[in-house]
């Protein structure tokens, strides 16, 4: 029997904006609205809301949440209050499970964002992990729904709203009352522009979106988000890593802190990972000649295949681009070819983000 | 111009404009509507022979590709590099500039067989 999509608490206000609804990963999303050429201008150039409702959120609460989340998580948690960091969440043979945020509300109570696709797995392997701390281990993704407020444009037009938003800085966390409610709002997102999250009840984010509608943002979808996401270089848990790979694979070594206090899942193998180095590597890849690469094509060097894309698109900034595991040896501008439908088309290797603006 | 009632449709979405033994290709302004944001297309090549039923290009989005079949076969005698050059042509006129290739028919009661822009509609 068919599974029953979900709908996010938003569907009927997406669908009301012209969202074109589809499949993902079980939940029912809008692919775009008016293109996505246009709503990767509008969050390029001024700002883009997305309902992201999918995405889970864990609170990790009790006297250990702090070292539990240590142990856990690959980054150093040692952050005061309102503050929040970027993380991978790795099985004992240091596969990625997952990438999350987490925020620190205080010292015993911790927020953490995940993916949606990951969301049970995540919350059954902190669960698992969590036996022998003082710490409850809670889902409450049902509980919010969850608006990116993204683009250059997005505080200003946020100021409106609530002039203190602008204040937030970059990975911070506060509470903030819209429309008679409590929410969450975060300096984050998954675009390469500036911009915040908003995590609150259902009601409420209803609210938000019908303001932001009236208020500037374009209603954008997740095939825009995904352009945006690819240019900024920022990677897709379960397409661009998954447990077949390490932190240092994905070229995240960044977000494993080997010195931090506390011991934290597969460091050990981490820290040889790091020592002895990978033989494979996630790099970018820009197609110069003609055609459009897209996930799953072969990456080759000098006619021998070495790699496959796991995430590519058209870019409107580059044409098209794709990311992929490849040897280590392959560096920033290297030349190689990527097969389009059985042809091969010069492509260039390109040290990820393709685009930076924050 | 291409008018839509002027010309014949296949059920996977391209039209034909036949005058004598040539048939101009393109695809309907629903097709066009459903890829979105075309940016990239890759045209048979002049001279060619194709079939009708077969694939023989392809029109990208930003996020798929889509197969074009041939309406109908014969050799291509013109391709349109107008859209080679600017793709969202096809979006913005597919009936008319964003044409895209044209054939001369080894089989002109292929087109016969086609849908009429009335029975086209009634299919989507």
């Amino acid at each position: 029997m068919e599974k029953e999509l979900k709908k996010t608490a938003l569907y009927d206000a997406c669908l009301a904006a012209g969202g074109k609804m589809v499949d993902f990963h079980g939940w029912l999303l809008p692919v775009q609205y008016e293109g996505i050429i246009a709503e990767h201008k509008a969050v390029r150039e001024a700002a883009g809301m997305f309902d992201v409702s999918h995405m889970g959120q864990i609170y990790f609460t009790g006297k250990d949440a702090y070292k539990f989340l240590q142990s856990v998580a690959t980054n150093d948690y040692k952050l005061e209050p309102g503050r929040g960091a970027y993380a991978h969440i790795l099985n004992e043979q240091g596969g990625i499970i997952d990438d999350i945020i987490a925020f620190c509300l205080n010292g015993e109570e911790f927020l953490v964002v995940v993916n949606s696709a990951a969301r049970e797995k995540d919350y059954a392997w902190f669960k698992k992990k969590a036996e022998g701390f003082d710490v409850t281990v809670r889902d409450a993704s049902d509980e919010f729904s969850m608006l990116a407020l993204q683009g250059p444009k997005a505080l200003d037009y946020l100021e409106k709203l609530d002039p203190s938003i602008k204040q937030l800085k970059r990975f911070w966390i506060k509470k903030l009352s819209l429309f008679g409610a409590d929410c969450y709002i975060t300096r984050t997102g998954y675009t390469g522009e500036d911009g915040v999250e908003v995590m609150g009840p259902h009601a409420t984010v209803k609210e938000l979106f019908s303001w932001c509608l009236a208020n500037g943002f374009k209603p954008c979808g997740l095939g825009a988000r995904d352009v945006l996401r690819l240019e900024a270089g920022y990677l897709l848990s379960g397409s661009d890593m998954d447990e077949s790979r390490n932190p240092y694979e994905a070229s995240c070594g960044w977000v494993v802190k080997l010195n931090k206090e506390q011991d934290f899942t597969a460091k050990d193998i981490m820290a040889r990972v790091k020592a002895e180095g990978v033989k494979q590597k996630l790099m970018g890849f820009k197609v110069k000649g003609a055609g459009i690469a897209r996930e799953g094509c072969a990456v080759y060097k000098e006619g021998k295949k070495i790699g496959a894309l796991t995430s590519a698109t058209y870019s409107p900034l580059f044409k098209a681009i794709g990311a992929g595991y490849v040897p280590s040896e392959i560096q920033d501008g290297d030349e190689v070819e990527i097969e389009i439908r059985g042809r091969l088309v010069a492509a260039q290797a390109v040290k990820m983000p393709f685009y930076k603006n924050i | 111009m291409y008018e839509q009632e002027k010309c014949k449709f296949a059920k996977t979405h391209e039209w034909a404009f036949v005058e004598g033994d040539t048939a101009t290709v393109g695809i309907s302004d629903h097709a066009q509507h459903e890829i979105s944001d075309i940016v990239f297309v890759e045209l048979p090549q002049k001279g060619a022979q194709v079939k009708a039923g077969e694939r023989c290009c392809v029109i990208e989005s930003v996020k798929s590709a889509s197969d074009i079949f041939s309406p109908v076969s014969g050799e291509v005698t013109e391709v349109n590099e107008a859209v080679t050059a600017d793709p969202s042509l096809v979006n913005r006129e597919p009936h008319g500039a964003g044409w895209l290739f044209k054939v001369k028919m080894s089989d002109a009661k292929e087109a016969d067989a086609l849908l009429t822009f009335e029975d086209y509609k009634a299919t989507l």
